[in-house]
């Protein structure tokens, strides 16, 4: 716990700022509300011994004043309604205080709640790329969801509630023994029972809970994997069997849940058992000492309905503080994404970079962007993931302004590094090298600065759940001001025009799982056009045509070519074809560079480039031979 | 697929009313528990009326001890008010064990009658149905329905009761002031309907927008990679602030709506008081009512409305509910497109019950005659007139660009889906004469991305021959060089391959499930080839695994792999759903076609991927 960054109770109370007056105003009428629900009572007991009956007046000095001006008891006698109003007249106030506690609370807990959600979704936005690739989509969605909603729970109904629990025994127990001293007795020494056997079953109940969770968890999971393995299912024919399973599942299931239930029956069946003996010994008791003459027949009625009101909060108490600890689990899940560091947007020297205007180097200007000439330079760069060996070691190669450079390579080659590193989607550790853009070391320019820079299309590429238009303006950097046309025009350099004008909806054809799903090549190709919005200096094709044929690549590199004059180009690729245009080509293999030049220098040379290039240059090759290994 | 989900979802308007014939498909499942419900409904009117009885202990104490000033036969008061209160505490334990007994039981028999169902569906469902979407109608909607019939009705049955007999006992004591009374209920049942219908419709709407959040979470995650490289985190958060935003508005809303609701029953519930204070305190005065009959009534006017609430809350339950049973019996009304004739089944059995003793060995001979097909969900025809004939023990390879329709082939020959027109014969007998299993149980089927189901090795090696000893085991993963691997995992053949086995990688699974197909002995063997590269050692192993399954087997392959289409005898080549080329390797290589171009692209990419081979 020391270790944390800060504790669950830190992490609340600096999710309230902004709503500590909300909080505040949800206190007082708590606490309003609590106060007015004893009024009621009190009305009636006037009624009863004092206007029915012929008590003496027990009521403070200025309401006995307000009775003799009107009167005294004759007058309220003949005007009964006089009590009704009295009676009307606190009950509502009671709800009106109830609906502004309701109210205040939830402006207050879904005020947090907001805010913790924003938090979490903009944090991980910004964890490090390492952290996404090793973390389970499902399990973080789990702690975003479920988890927040369990926090959500508690503070929104079972925080208060607790104060109200013990307002309601402080004032209801001081009371009573205001009244009568042997009545609150009797009714006090039932609370710890109630409340010790409530939290007693809530802690051994929640083991259960689990266990059965555990069941259910099973069971959902052996359906899901029927439903997916169905082909497997199905061509093994094992159906029966699958049942089999199944109703193993569910058996154990159904049984641990039945076991539960009936814990649950015993229960409820005696939290109620000693909830109504509290209220008939409270009425026995009541009874005789009103039969003795020691409290009036008002008093027994205040105290039967103080005795109800306190019954059932206090076995409620359990309850609360059994949801304390589950609270507390689910905080300490979503601590663990919070904890986690975000990426440094720059290290500490480089600000000074910035303050002092050395970066961007030329002019300073507004919109850094065009800023970026392109000058590359790896320099005896070494990298390795935290499990396993060097993926790179010793790359060092410059790539010129507005040149385009080609980089061949098999697989774990290490080329994708070479990107990831480029864009600072993982950072190069101090001493292992450096990587310069127009001279300066990447690590000490901003990250949104590079990446803005950068036109990186993923191997694999992710659209979004929008309208396709909405998915290649996204990357605009003018954001809103993008239009159609802007759109369609990079749609037509990536060659994807004519597909998306095919749908139905054209460009407000939504993508993803609830609209059309677009092939591999599609896909690559949005994404190409959705980079080419960023009108970046730098331009990074990480194996992004792989799925689009021979044909449409070239004339995708042509259109390109024609439009980005002024760009650096990286492309990586597995086609000769592709690269082979290249002003310099990097052969890439096991994290070393094999080779380096231009097309016509790697011809020339005996190598891996020689090899690949006439394997897949293949028209005159005698085709029936080549049925062994590449090499 | 999934936009015929949206789309029925969007044409299913929000119930209004509570819609009889819905439930009734239900009764079914409810008549088996006939003895149980009848029980539950005799403990519940107890429990009912013993909460109403509970109230009249008070006026007893207040008209028989406290008003005369009198102690005599307390005790026996105090025995009898044990007794009830002892009464109740049984029948609350005993009420909420069957409540809880019928819901889990009623949960299970439509979870499996669902799960059941489900195995018997065919390919064409389930290739327009995301798994998710089957998954919690299996899960959670069967589990609303059960929690919904146990406690909803039952409670729904105790608020009713308890309303009639607070009504009867008020009668019963004054009826002249019981009316006054009474005269409170149609307002707060007015007043209740108009906040529950508001209230189910913003519920309704902060459940939608809950569900959009829980999705743009989703693609915050999944898609964070991609919001780096393009620097939209900033955009994101504020779309992502937008939902939120709209949900704490509608969460506020709701909050409204219910605070609001409250002071309102307040209002009327202090009416209802009020009432019986002047009225019941004139009788009073008068001496024409006791005073215990006054706190009784006060008690009963206040207390009578909370079942209202709990009334109008349960029948918005039940409605919501509803699109729930609707989706469950979706589901069970279902038929299969593709199904046993009923003789066919009289003779070799059904998928739960096979007659093995009737079943043909089968050879392997495949004939695909004149064979018609397009999918049920399109009228485009992908096969016409389709004629092939595979001898036993040949292999066919379909090659073809991802989503070409290699899959259409392979999906008739296993018959998930049958021809439209046409015949498909297996040694000479058209299959839609002998069951499903028969055909399934000589089929060995490796997939694209092979599927494990949680649980060991061993067992998932099993499940292609569910008698096999040990040492079958071993001995089918030692064909396919899976057994070093295996033995050199933690626990061996006992090691956990995690669910869905992502405990291992590609290359193992790949492995496991072309032993689990060797174990089956398949005599038709069908491999859906992966695309995605493994590392090559892991590779070589595959291609080994491969090249001891075909051996005496008819086999069709969707490959991709230069090696293993070279291993076929025939090659078909798809492309948009049709077969363009079909020959041997050389023969269609000679007609520099299509496949000539297929063949060069992989080629090509093969070489740069074994770069690093030397």
């Amino acid at each position: 716990m020391e270790t944390k960054k800060h504790g669950r109770a830190s992490l609340l109370w600096q999710l309230s700022r902004g709503f500590r007056l909300w909080w505040t105003a949800a206190l007082t009428a708590t606490i309003l509300t609590t106060l007015l629900s004893y009024l009621t009572p009190q009305v009636i007991r006037v009624t009863v011994d004092s206007v029915l009956d012929n008590q003496p007046f027990d009521v403070p000095q200025f309401i006995l004043n307000m009775i003799n001006a009107i009167g005294g008891r004759e007058v309220i006698r003949q005007n009964l309604i006089i009590c009704a109003a009295a009676a009307m007249l606190c009950s509502i106030l009671s709800g009106i205080s109830k609906f502004f506690f309701r109210f205040t609370t939830a402006k207050a807990a879904e005020g947090m709640i907001t805010s913790l959600r924003n938090q979490l979704y903009a944090h991980i936005q910004r964890l490090p790329y390492a952290w996404h690739v090793a973390n389970q989509t499902g399990d973080i969605i789990q702690r975003c969801t479920s988890d927040v909603d369990v926090v959500r729970n508690f503070i929104s109904s079972k925080l208060l509630e607790m104060v109200r629990t013990i307002l309601l025994i402080t004032i209801s127990l001081s009371a009573m023994f205001a009244m009568n001293a042997k009545i609150a007795t009797v009714s006090l020494l039932f609370m710890p029972f109630t409340a010790g056997f409530s939290a007693i079953f809530y802690s051994k109940i929640s083991k259960n809970f689990r266990k059965t969770d555990e069941a259910e968890g099973a069971l959902s999971a052996t359906v899901q994997e029927n439903l997916t393995g169905v082909r497997v299912v199905r061509a093994f024919g094992r159906e029966a069997y699958e049942i089999g399973r199944f109703s193993e599942k569910i058996n154990t299931y159904t049984n641990l849940w039945v076991k539960l239930s009936d814990l649950m029956a015993y229960y409820f069946g005696t939290g109620a058992l000693l909830c109504e003996l509290q209220i008939m010994v409270v009425i026995l008791f009541g009874t005789v000492e009103a039969v003795s003459g020691a409290i009036t027949l008002g008093e027994f009625l205040v105290f039967v309905s103080y005795n109800s009101m306190l019954v059932w909060p206090v076995r409620g108490l359990g309850r609360i503080l059994a949801d304390m600890s589950k609270t507390g689990v689910s905080l300490s899940r979503i601590l663990e994404i919070l904890h986690v560091s975000p990426e440094i947007n720059l290290p500490a020297a480089a600000n000074h970079l910035l303050e002092t205007n050395a970066f961007p180097a030329e002019e300073p200007s507004q919109n850094a962007s065009c800023n970026f000439k392109g000058d590359i330079a790896f320099e005896n760069v070494s990298f390795g993931y935290e499990n396993g060996g060097d993926t790179l070691s010793h790359v060092s190669f410059t790539i010129k302004a507005g040149t385009t450079v080609g980089i061949l390579g098999g697989t774990g080659s290490g080329k994708s590094t070479l990107t990831y590193l480029l864009d600072r989607l993982y950072d190069l550790p101090e001493n292992q090298g450096r990587i310069t853009i127009d001279g300066v070391d990447i690590r000490s320019i901003p990250r949104q600065l590079l990446r803005n820079n950068v036109g990186l299309v993923l191997q694999e590429p992710f659209l979004f759940s929008k309208t396709i238009e909405e998915n290649i303006a996204i990357a605009s950097p003018s954001r809103h001001s993008a239009n159609l046309e802007d759109v369609r025009k990079m749609a037509s350099i990536a060659d994807v025009d004519d597909d998306i004008s095919a749908f139905a909806e054209g460009y407000g054809t939504l993508v993803g799982e609830r609209g059309v799903t677009l092939s591999g090549g599609q896909k690559q190709r949005v994404a190409i056009a959705r980079m080419l919005m960023q009108h970046a200096p730098i331009m990074v094709f990480d194996d992004s045509l792989s799925a689009v044929d021979t044909e449409t690549d070239l004339k995708i590199r042509q259109a390109l070519g024609e439009q980005t004059g002024g760009s650096t180009v990286i492309l990586i690729s597995h086609r000769i074809t592709t690269l082979m245009n290249a002003d310099q080509i990097i052969v890439l293999d096991k994290g070393r560079i094999a080779e380096q030049g231009t097309h016509q220098e790697l011809i020339a040379q005996k190598g891996i480039y020689q090899q690949i290039y006439h394997i897949q240059n293949m028209d005159d090759a005698p085709i029936t031979d080549m049925t062994g290994g590449v090499c | 697929m999934a936009q015929t989900a949206a789309a029925s979802s969007k044409t299913q308007e929000a119930p209004k009313s509570v819609n009889m014939k819905v439930w009734k498909k239900l009764f079914p499942f409810l008549a088996k528990y006939k003895g149980r419900l009848t029980w539950l409904v005799f403990i519940n009117l107890v429990c009912a009326l013993i909460d109403i009885i509970l109230p009249l202990f008070q006026k007893l104490a207040i008209d028989h001890f406290i008003v005369p000033g009198t102690t005599e036969n307390i005790w026996f008061f105090a025995g009898v008010y044990a007794l009830v209160i002892a009464l109740q505490t049984f029948s609350v334990i005993m009420f909420s064990r069957s409540a809880n007994r019928m819901e889990m039981y009623l949960g299970k028999d439509l979870k499996s009658a669902v799960f059941t169902h489900l195995q018997t569906l065919s390919f064409n469902y389930y290739n327009t149905t995301p798994v998710g979407y089957m998954l919690a109608r299996v899960m959670s909607d069967t589990s609303r329905i059960g929690e919904v019939i146990a406690w909803g009705l039952i409670d729904l049955m105790w608020a009713l009761t308890y309303v009639g007999g607070v009504l009867f006992v008020m009668f019963t004591l004054n009826w002249k002031l019981a009316l006054l009374v009474t005269l409170v209920v149609p307002p707060v049942v007015l007043a209740t309907r108009f906040f529950q219908k508001r209230i189910l419709t913003v519920n309704r709407q902060v459940r939608a927008i809950n569900s959009q959040m829980t999705g743009a979470f989703n693609e915050g995650i999944t898609g964070a990679r991609t919001s780096k490289t393009l620097v939209i985190e900033d955009l994101n958060d504020a779309e992502f602030q937008e939902i939120t935003g709209n949900l704490y508005t509608k969460n506020i809303h709701l909050v409204r709506l219910n605070a609001l609701y409250i002071p309102v029953v307040l209002c009327f519930s202090s009416i209802a008081t009020a009432i019986v204070l002047v009225q019941g305190g004139r009788m009073a005065m008068e001496g024409v009512m006791l005073l215990g009959t006054l706190s009784a009534f006060l008690t009963y006017a206040v207390n009578m409305l909370n079942p209202i609430e709990q009334a109008a809350r349960i029948i918005g339950e039940l409605i919501s509910t509803q699109a729930n049973v609707e989706r469950v019996t979706d589901i069970l009304e279902t038929q299969p497109t593709v199904t046993d004739s009923p003789e066919v089944v009289a003779k070799y059995g059904d998928c739960f019950h096979p007659k093995k003793e009737n079943w043909e060995p089968i050879e392997g001979n495949i004939e695909f005659r004149h064979v018609d097909f397009h999918y049920p969900d399109s009228q485009e025809e992908i096969l016409h007139d389709f004629n092939l004939t595979v001898k036993s023990g040949t292999t066919v390879a379909i090659v073809g660009e991802t989503g070409a329709g290699k899959s259409t082939l392979v999906n008739l020959c296993c018959r998930f889906f049958e021809p439209t027109g046409g015949q498909i014969l297996i040694d000479g007998v058209d299959y839609r004469q002998r069951s499903q299993l028969w055909l399934h149980s000589s089929l060995g089927y490796v997939l694209q991305t092979p599927h494990l189901f949680s649980g060991t090795v061993k067992e998932n090696i099993r499940y292609g021959k569910l008698d096999a000893t040990d040492e079958e085991i071993i001995a089918a993963a030692k064909i396919v060089s899976a057994h070093e691997i295996i033995e050199a995992m933690d626990k061996g053949y006992d090691s956990d391959v995690g669910e869905g086995g992502d405990k291992l990688s590609t290359g193992e699974k790949q492995l496991i499930s072309f032993a689990r197909a060797v174990l089956a002995d398949p005599r038709i063997f069908v491999l859906d080839e992966a695309t995605s590269s493994i590392d090559t050692k892991t590779e070589q192993l595959i291609q080994n695994a491969i090249s001891h399954l075909l051996q005496n087997r008819t086999s069709f392959l969707i490959a991709h792999r230069l090696s293993t289409i070279r291993q076929a005898d025939i090659i078909l080549v798809v492309r948009d759903g049709q077969i363009i080329e079909q020959g041997t390797h050389q023969q269609l290589l000679e007609q520099k076609g299509y496949y000539h171009t297929l063949y060069r692209n992989q080629y090509a990419k093969e070489a740069a991927e074994k770069l690093n081979w030397q």
